[in-house]
């Protein structure tokens, strides 16, 4: 059976329009601990204009955002803070893990620098540099909004699918070392 | 400007077993651990070394010809004649503990509280001898040379979040 449409009239899935919606307007949440904050206030301002992507709206309240952007060393005891942050926005939300230092702790490979955010809170995309030039984040932001744009739907049923949550296993079982004797009990 | 040879003999005469040396023009005195207070508090209040630059600790464990296993310095300045002292005092493993110097120098609070994070070192009087840089529950004190630079498992001891639950 045809149906003929009129002209202006596009027939699309209701997932392509949300996610459609959802990746042209993105509002960061800027965790910005260290230098590479410094590059990301590069890409909001006026030469590198993230507005262009449409996610120029920086918000400093978790509860306003859905995009988290980890720029900097996380340490110990910054995690709890980070993970209270990531667990205040609300879905769909998505995180990138900006420089060396975000993503894998970089060259702080002390005592007190968590080695990766990735270990504790989940991360869709990962901006390698030290630090990483804005054109990287932005490249960063686009890639993120193809992701969106290709595994986004209108209910957020993608978040829980069993691929994603097999990758997520996958990063959980990285070797986590526990000392028992050293451990230090921790609930929230 | 170092310190004037009249401060250092007033020391002298107070206060026994006081060691003197120098460094680059700078002016050191070992004070032992019982006259510490007291020392400071006279270099405070009769030779007017009214600034307290600086409180901190070094771990001496493996040093070379090192005795003590810690040093604790106190860098004092008199703000009206420019001298500049730096007085230790060396500790060791059982007892580190030394008297306080809040009372003389306000701002000695999170300096003293940082070497008790960072070294142990425990100060007597202390109003509120907490942990500044690490987290409450942390149990070990990084600085010392005996800790292992990538911890012992601490930074990875945090809940995971996955997308299903957060
Ligand atoms: S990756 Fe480099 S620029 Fe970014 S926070 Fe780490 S040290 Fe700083």
């Amino acid at each position: 059976m045809a149906i003929e449409l009129p002209e202006n009239v596009v027939v699309s899935k209701l997932d392509a329009l949300g996610s459609w919606c959802r990746k042209n307007s993105l509002w960061p949440m800027p965790f910005a601990t260290a230098c590479c904050g410094i590059e990301l206030m590069a890409t909001g301002a006026s030469r590198h204009d993230l507005a262009r992507f449409g996610a120029e709206v920086f918000r400093f309240s978790p509860r306003q955002c859905d995009l988290m952007i980890v720029a900097g060393r996380v340490v110990m005891k910054m995690l709890p803070v980070l993970q209270r942050i990531w667990q205040q926005m609300h879905e769909p939300k998505w995180c990138i893990s900006m420089g060396a230092c975000a993503s894998t702790g970089g060259v702080f490979d002390t005592y007190s620098v968590v080695q990766g955010i990735d270990r504790f809170v989940p991360v869709d995309m990962y901006v390698p540099g030290c630090p990483p030039r804005p054109e990287q984040l932005i490249q960063a932001i686009i890639d993120l909004q193809d992701k969106i744009q290709r595994e986004g739907t209108i209910d957020g049923s993608e978040f829980s699918s069993v691929t994603r949550q097999q990758r997520k296993r996958a990063l959980m079982e990285l070797p986590i070392i526990h000392q028992p004797s050293q451990t230090v009990s921790r609930t929230n | 400007m170092p310190v004037t040879q009249p401060t250092v003999d007033s020391l002298r005469d107070r206060f026994d077993n006081i060691v003197e040396s120098e460094f680059r023009g700078q002016t050191r005195v070992v004070v032992p651990r019982g006259s510490a207070f007291e020392a400071i508090a006279f270099l405070k209040e009769e030779r007017g070394f009214d600034l307290l630059v600086d409180l901190t600790c070094i771990d001496y464990l493996n040093y070379r010809d090192a005795e003590d296993r810690f040093g604790l310095a106190y860098l004092l300045a008199n703000t009206s004649t420019d001298e500049r002292l730096t007085v230790r005092v060396m500790l060791n493993e059982p007892d580190l503990t030394v008297v306080s110097i809040v009372p003389l120098y306000e701002g000695a609070n999170w300096m003293e509280r940082e070497a008790w994070d960072m070294f142990g070192i425990v100060f007597d009087g202390h109003p509120d001898l907490r942990r500044i840089l690490m987290p409450e529950e942390f149990s070990a004190h990084p600085l010392r040379k005996d800790y292992p630079l990538q911890g012992r498992g601490e930074r990875h001891n945090f809940p995971v979040l996955t997308r299903g639950e957060a």
